[in-house]
Order: C-alpha cells, then sequence, then structure tokens
C-alpha cells in the first residue's frame, strides 16, 4: 500500500554562540531610546545626545552628577560682565587627524542655527552668544547681550564639529562622511532603527576607553531588553523595567547600579482661569470660580497624596518622593524643602477652610505611554483625591495627543500629570520653564501648562539669572524654589532613580542625566 | 488580459487616493508632531520656528495638495524625525521585513502543505489529529506571549539562538541579505517561526479541507481506475485543485506580513517597517506613514492582481473578464 512520505523537516539549529566580550574588547549595549540622527546638532534628543557624546566633545562635560568638568575647553571664566573667556585644550585631534581649534568652536556656533529642519533645535544652548572673538587659536571670548551665567551649562549640550563640515548636512552625519569628532570612539556605521557601530579612538585624549569594538543596538522593548541582558546578546542595559527590578537584583548573574536622576514627575493645575474646564460641582456643571487659584485648596491636593505608596507599590522601590524641584546635590535643590507628608484629614480641614467642605468635580489627565508608570500613578492618585472628597474622573492618552492639548495655545486640561528631566542639572530649568510666568519674548513658562504666575517668584529667579557668582546665585534659587513651593506652584510627586543592569564582570558608573556612555563601562576589577 | 489589468490599474489609483485623503486627515487630528518631539526646555520662539521649519503652519488643504504635487514628481515628503526622504527611509528597511516575511511564509508553507495533505488523507490517524490540535493552537496563542517565549527557552535558558536584532549580512549577485550568512540565519530563524506560527495553522487547516473535499471526487476514483500511483494522484492532480483557494489566502497573508509584523519586531528589535510605522505613529511622524500607507496599499494591490492571474493559470475554467 502506498504511503505518503511525510517530509521530516529537519530544523538546523546554528549552534551559533553569541561572542561575548569575555576575551575579545567587544561591548554591547542595549538602548531602549531610538537614535534617529548622528548629527549632533540636529535634534535635542536624550537618545541622540547620548550617542554624540561617544563620537564628539563639549567644551565642557558633566560628570555623573551633572557637575561641570573640562573638556575642550580647560579653563572659563567670566571676564566681564557680558564676556566669557575660554581657554581651549592643546594637542586635541579629530578622527581625520586634523588639529582642534578656536575655529572649530566658531564653526560649530554657526551651524547650530543653520540645521534645516530640526524638529527640536540646539539654539535654545546656544542663542545667549551674540558674537566671539578668537583671540588665539587656544583662547576663544563669547560675548552675550546681558549677564549670562548659564553659558557654561549651556555649552556642555553642544558637541563640536570640525570646521570642515560646518555646512554638512544631516545626511553626510548619518553617513559617517562629516560625523569627525574628537570623542573616545569613531563611528563605523549607524544603521537607523538596529544598531550603531563604533571603534575605538587610539588617539583620544582624555581616558582611553577600555573596549575596542562597541555596539549601540536599539531594542524598545522592555522585555526583550531585558532577556538580550540575560541572554547575554548584550553586557549593559539602560531604562531597566522597575517590574523586572526585583528579580534582577537577586540575579547571580546581574549587576545593578542606580542614581536618584534629575527627572521630577509632578502635578501641573491651572491657577490661571476662573472657570477651569474640569474643575466641576458634584453634578458636572463647571464652577464659576476656579478653586484651584486658591492655594490652600493646592495645598490640600498635595497632603491628599500618598508618596511613599506610590514609591513602593507603583514604582517598586525604584523613585524617591519629592518635596522640590531636583534632589538634594544638585545645584540649587533647597535641603528645606521635604515630600508633603500624606495627611487627608489635613487636605480635609484646608478644604473646608477654603470653602468646600464637600469638595468637587475634578478630572486628572496624563500621557500613558511617556514616562514610567505614568498611567498607573495617575490611577492611583485618582483614588487618594476621592478620599478626601474630591470626586475625581482619571483620563490618560498617547503622549501624542496629550501634549498638544495639554500645551500652548490650547491649555484643555485644569490637572495634568508631566514629567521634567533638567538637561543643565540645576535648577534654574525646572524654574524657568515650569514656574515662571509664561513669556514668549522672555522665553520663559514654556513648559508651564497651569500658566501658574508670581511676580515675587519671577522677581528672584530673573535676578538669580544674572548673577554670576555661584555661592549667590545657588541661595536666591532656592529661594526662589521655596518661594514657589510655599504657594504650591506645582504638586511634585517623586524623582526618577536612574537604573541600569549589567552582566557579572562590568560596572556602569550610573548618571544622572540618563545617558548610557559606552566610555563609563568598565570591566569589573 | 490587458484590458483587465489596465482597469485594476486605475481602481489602484483611485483607492490610493482616497486612503492618503484620510491617512493625511487622521494623523492631522491626533496632535502636533512638534509637540511629541520638542525638547521639554525648548522656549516658545523655538516652538514656533519648528513649526514653521516643518511646515506646519500652513492650512491643512494647502499641506495636502503641496503632498499630492510632491507625489507626482515622485517626493513623498520628509520624515520629521530623520530628516531624511520618507521612501529612502521605508526602502531602507524594507529588505529586513523582506526577509523576515518571505523565511516566515516559507517556513508556513513548506510545513504546513505537507502536514496538511498527511492531515487530510489520513485524517482518522493520531498524528493528523495531533496535526490538527497542533494547529488551533497555532492560531489561538498570540503572537507577542509566543515571541517572549520562544526567547526565553531558546535564547536566555539554552543559548542556542541569538535573542535579538539582525545578523551580518553579506552580498549575493548584488542582493544583500542576512540571509546569506550563518549568523543572519541564526538571528531570522526565531522571529520567522514567531510569524510564521499563525500562517502556518491557516495552511494546514486550509490544506486538509481541501484535501477532504477533493478526495472523494469522481476525477480521483477515474484517475486510480486508470491505473495512476496514489502518490501522483495527489501530488499533481488534487494539489492543483486544492492550490486555488491555498494561493489566495497566501497572497493576502503575504501582504498583511509585510505590512504589519509590528509585533514580532517589536519584540526582537527587528529593524523592518512594522517597526517603523509603529514608532511613526507614536511620534507623529506623518510623511513617514502616509509614505508607508502608500507603499503598502500599491503592493497589497499588486499581490491580488498577481494572485488573480495565478487564479486563471491554475483553473482553465477561469477567465479573467472585467465584472466590475
Amino acid at each position: 500500500m502506498y504511503r505518503l512520505r511525510l517530509r521530516a523537516l529537519a530544523v538546523v539549529f546554528a549552534a551559533t554562540i553569541m561572542t561575548t566580550a569575555a576575551a575579545a574588547q567587544e561591548l554591547n549595549v542595549g538602548l531602549s531610546g531610538a537614535v534617529t540622527s548622528i548629527d549632533p546638532h540636529f535634534h535635542v534628543l536624550t537618545p541622540n545626545n547620548s550617542v554624540a557624546r561617544h563620537i564628539f566633545d563639549r567644551l565642557l562635560n558633566t560628570d555623573e552628577h551633572q557637575r561641570l568638568q573640562p573638556g575642550l575647553a580647560t579653563e572659563w571664566k567670566a571676564i566681564d560682565e557680558t564676556t566669557w573667556e575660554f581657554k581651549l585644550r592643546k594637542g586635541v585631534k579629530f578622527h581625520d587627524g586634523s588639529e582642534f581649534t578656536a575655529e572649530d568652536v566658531v564653526a560649530t556656533l554657526k551651524r547650530v542655527p543653520w540645521v534645516p529642519n530640526s524638529p527640536s533645535s540646539f539654539t535654545i544652548y546656544t542663542k545667549a552668544v551674540t558674537g566671539w572673538d578668537i583671540v588665539d587659536p587656544y583662547t576663544i571670548r563669547l560675548k552675550t547681550a546681558k549677564p549670562y551665567p548659564l553659558l557654561p551649562n549651556d555649552l556642555s549640550a553642544v558637541n563640536i564639529i570640525s570646521k570642515k563640515y560646518e555646512q554638512a548636512p544631516t545626511g553626510d552625519f548619518n553617513s559617517g562622511r562629516a560625523a569627525i569628532g574628537t570623542g573616545p570612539f569613531k563611528l563605523v556605521e549607524f544603521v537607523p532603527g538596529d544598531r550603531i557601530s563604533l571603534v575605538r579612538n587610539d588617539a583620544y585624549w582624555g581616558p582611553k576607553p577600555a573596549w575596542q569594538r562597541v555596539t549601540l543596538k536599539q531594542i524598545s522593548n522592555n522585555s526583550a531588553r531585558v532577556a538580550a541582558l540575560l541572554a547575554g546578546d548584550v553586557q549593559i542595559i539602560e531604562q531597566v523595567p522597575s517590574t523586572d527590578y526585583a528579580k534582577l537584583k537577586t540575579n547571580p548573574d546581574v549587576v545593578i547600579s542606580q542614581i536618584g536622576g534629575n527627572r521630577l514627575i509632578y502635578l501641573c493645575m491651572d491657577s490661571f482661569r476662573d472657570q477651569s474646564p474640569f474643575v466641576t460641582d458634584k453634578s458636572g456643571a463647571v464652577l464659576p470660580n476656579n478653586p484651584l487659584k486658591d492655594a490652600r485648596v493646592r495645598h490640600a491636593l498635595s497632603k491628599a497624596i500618598n508618596r511613599p505608596a506610590i514609591v513602593e507599590r507603583i514604582m517598586e522601590g525604584v523613585a524617591v518622593p519629592a518635596g522640590g524641584l531636583l534632589p538634594e546635590g544638585f545645584f540649587g535643590a533647597s535641603p528645606k524643602l521635604k515630600p508633603d507628608a500624606f495627611d487627608p484629614e489635613g487636605a480635609k480641614k484646608l478644604l473646608t477652610e477654603a470653602g468646600y467642605p464637600n469638595g468637587f468635580g475634578l478630572t486628572i489627565h496624563g500621557p500613558n505611554d511617556r514616562y514610567l508608570n505614568d498611567e498607573k500613578i495617575l490611577q492611583a492618585i485618582g483614588p487618594m483625591f476621592n478620599r478626601v472628597g474630591i470626586d475625581t474622573k482619571v483620563v490618560t492618552q498617547p503622549w501624542a495627543t496629550f501634549a498638544t492639548q495639554a500645551s500652548a495655545p490650547t491649555y484643555a486640561y485644569s490637572v495634568m500629570l508631566v514629567g521634567w528631566g533638567a538637561d543643565t542639572g540645576e535648577v534654574s530649568s525646572p524654574l524657568r520653564s515650569l514656574i515662571a510666568t509664561p513669556n514668549k519674548e522672555a522665553g520663559t513658562g514654556g513648559s508651564n501648562r497651569g500658566r501658574y504666575s508670581n511676580p515675587k517668584v519671577d522677581a528672584v529667579l530673573q535676578k538669580a539669572l544674572a548673577t554670576v557668582d555661584d555661592g549667590q546665585r545657588e541661595k536666591l534659587l532656592q529661594e526662589a524654589t521655596e518661594m514657589a513651593m510655599a504657594d504650591q506652584a506645582i504638586i511634585p510627586l517623586q524623582y526618577q532613580i536612574n537604573v541600569w543592569a549589567t552582566r557579572k564582570g562590568y560596572v556602569y558608573a550610573p548618571r544622572a542625566d540618563e545617558y548610557t556612555l559606552a566610555q563609563s563601562v568598565k570591566p569589573a576589577e | 488580459m490587458t484590458a483587465f489589468i489596465i482597469r485594476r490599474v486605475m481602481q489602484a489609483v483611485v483607492v490610493l487616493l482616497v486612503m492618503s485623503l484620510l491617512v493625511f486627515g487622521g494623523v492631522y487630528l491626533l496632535g502636533n508632531p512638534v509637540d511629541v518631539l520638542i525638547a521639554a526646555d525648548a522656549d516658545q520662539l523655538e516652538r514656533q520656528r519648528a513649526i514653521t521649519a516643518l511646515g506646519l503652519d500652513r492650512p491643512l488643504w494647502e499641506q495636502y495638495l503641496v503632498f499630492v504635487r510632491d507625489v507626482l514628481h515622485g517626493d513623498l515628503g520628509k520624515s520629521f524625525v530623520y530628516n531624511i526622504p520618507a521612501l529612502q527611509l521605508i526602502l531602507q528597511r524594507m529588505p529586513a521585513t523582506l526577509e523576515l516575511a518571505l523565511t516566515s511564509m516559507t517556513i508556513a508553507v513548506g510545513l504546513g502543505i505537507p502536514l496538511g495533505l498527511y492531515a487530510g488523507y489520513r485524517p482518522q490517524s493520531f498524528l493528523a489529529r495531533t496535526i490538527m490540535a497542533g494547529s488551533i493552537l497555532g492560531f489561538s496563542l498570540p503572537t507577542f506571549w509566543v515571541g517572549l517565549m520562544l526567547i526565553m527557552v531558546f535564547a536566555v535558558e539554552l543559548g542556542w539562538l541569538p535573542s535579538t536584532g539582525r545578523g551580518a549580512t553579506a552580498t549575493v549577485f548584488g542582493i544583500t541579505s542576512s540571509l546569506f550568512t550563518r549568523d543572519g540565519l541564526a538571528h531570522v530563524l526565531l522571529p520567522a517561526l514567531n510569524l510564521a506560527l499563525f500562517n502556518l495553522a491557516l495552511v494546514i487547516r486550509l490544506t486538509r479541507a481541501g484535501m477532504q473535499e477533493n478526495m472523494p471526487m469522481d476525477y480521483v476514483k477515474f484517475a486510480r481506475a486508470k491505473g495512476l500511483t496514489m502518490r501522483r494522484v495527489i501530488l499533481v492532480h488534487v494539489f492543483k485543485n486544492i492550490l486555488i483557494p491555498l494561493v489566495t489566502v497566501i497572497g493576502l497573508q503575504l501582504g498583511a506580513v509585510f505590512a504589519f509584523a509590528v509585533v514580532t519586531e517589536s519584540i526582537f528589535a527587528w529593524p523592518g517597517m512594522g517597526k517603523l510605522i509603529i514608532d511613526s505613529i507614536n511620534r507623529l511622524d506623518r510623511p513617514v506613514v502616509v509614505a508607508y500607507l502608500l507603499v503598502t496599499v500599491t503592493m497589497f494591490v499588486l499581490i491580488n492582481l498577481i494572485v488573480d492571474i495565478l487564479y486563471s493559470v491554475l483553473d482553465p475554467r477561469v477567465r479573467l473578464s472585467d465584472r466590475s
């Protein structure tokens, strides 16, 4: 009898063991964010900035705590109210062998505003510079219109390119032709959405990286990134999801490194309008007098939130309750500001004092795909407000929709959950953007979605921004923050903790600015 | 035949136009891409500059007309996020998705047809019943979960295969693909398997149904009576009849796998077009979304055209007439 012979398909398992970097000086990094370009001036985006720091250098570097360190500039000082002088490092060579001089700095400053079609330009960091003066090849003076003490901080975000490529378009950087910097690694290949291949720059002026070859792999899916680490396909991952944190901590093959980051998660309240669209009475009609304009109501909302519970249950310990704009240790952070204790009775008392003994109705909005556990935090806050008598509805949306509705010029919401990462590593950044009165000409309040306005705070802030002396400026910034918190301008919830996981045998010095730098990954002793 | 093809092409153009209108409007309604892309500490002036630079300050109808004019010149717009032409971005990623789609369809068809033929030939046997039970798992298990399980078992626990990414590529006869290297094949196996499961189940069940429908027919009895071996009867005569519905479904599925392998590409960090589209939607990168859908619709139209032509080749009773 005829039988149909089954074709047994033998699946060939290629016994390709991924070459781990055990013997070879090779490092594979698992990145979470998408890198959109190698052009360091194209888009102010954390993944792009992180990768640019491998290939390029800046006049000033920032260390793990975002404090300024010498980079391509060895000394810097304000020689008068509107002039800063930078002494440049000698003997630095670009990857193509050319010498680094003051002309490259000028070429950089000219290119930044020139880059076409930038969705978010670096001019925010260079526009304070109104003119320059090349004193000699290794000394440059930069002029500002008025006293601007933050110029060194701003310049620590601007990568220096070679003057040969001043007019090179973004595509030339992506292809590698113009991606010539002075950094610890040279670009080999950029495959958008997949990986970036780097090779060590043996002529680097700074400490030599431990790795001859580095591959930065983009693995956006959280579980896949953790799996890649466990499988040994990558030796370090960033943005460790909080759900895997506990398991990885107990895993003998994995080492966790973490540091308090500069990102604040907070609630922003509409204290501008007399009638706010989502602040209603219990039946749903918009209240004629916006209770959020009363500082007592704002304080009550803050007291109603159980921050330690959110940190413990939702963030699984990977966050720190917040009372100010930046954690202690950052420039301008006030040690007097502690997170509000959980006090629902005190909240009810304040609400009664303000004239709302039975509370009111409220809808709180937030994104669901932007910050770690953003949706869950908002969903936890809803019942906390309910408990003190405020009937709360929670609405979360994708960031793309939420951001358009919540920001200028629409300002559609009343209470919003948002985050803020202080890129300059000091408190003037959130003060300027979140608390200062929105003013297009002055460039303040760009992210002040509640349009909070306190002229006294504005005055202290303006004074601080013009004070070149570090000690005095810090005191003024602390004063401005304390005044803003006394008035509950925003409700700070928590500071994120930045977590990295490496395989045993590798050590990473964690950074407050969330950058993952291959040159900071070292073999364990 | 030519009239048929021309008519189909005209229909395709209308479909493309309507779809581009819908997508353009839809993405516009979602939000302003500048709010997604702009740095947090950018001020209002910077935001205004970005809006003007990306051309978003002009009225919607003007933006659409500019877009149509550019398309007629072959320019599908520049990505807001990457600042390179959208079409170039898509074509850059296409080979990766092509590899994944072709490998997964090969697995699905190469495994599915023999298994389905056997299941239909000996439907009461233990093996056939196991195959059918297995096929239920194939289309009911979620791709997301299966993908993660495959990674956990084969990459993390056993360490046999790499867990993520695309392998090294090699160029053969001018075509660069990771399928030509051992490393590349190791990388493509798990994602292709993950993607193939659903289609494997589909092919098995279709083939078996086809077998069960055709085996009792008169022509099979006649062929056996004529003295042909069972092998020839099944593999030549019955197979051709089964192929007709199979080809239609495989064609559609190939298009779907090609265009929408988002979940698999996300889990395995496969740098393909599916991942590109979901990221672009999240970032409101409208030029890429519109260009991608234009490319996909064109591809679906082409595939359907080929399937229809194949149909007439396989079954001489079918004449390609315009029934529209």
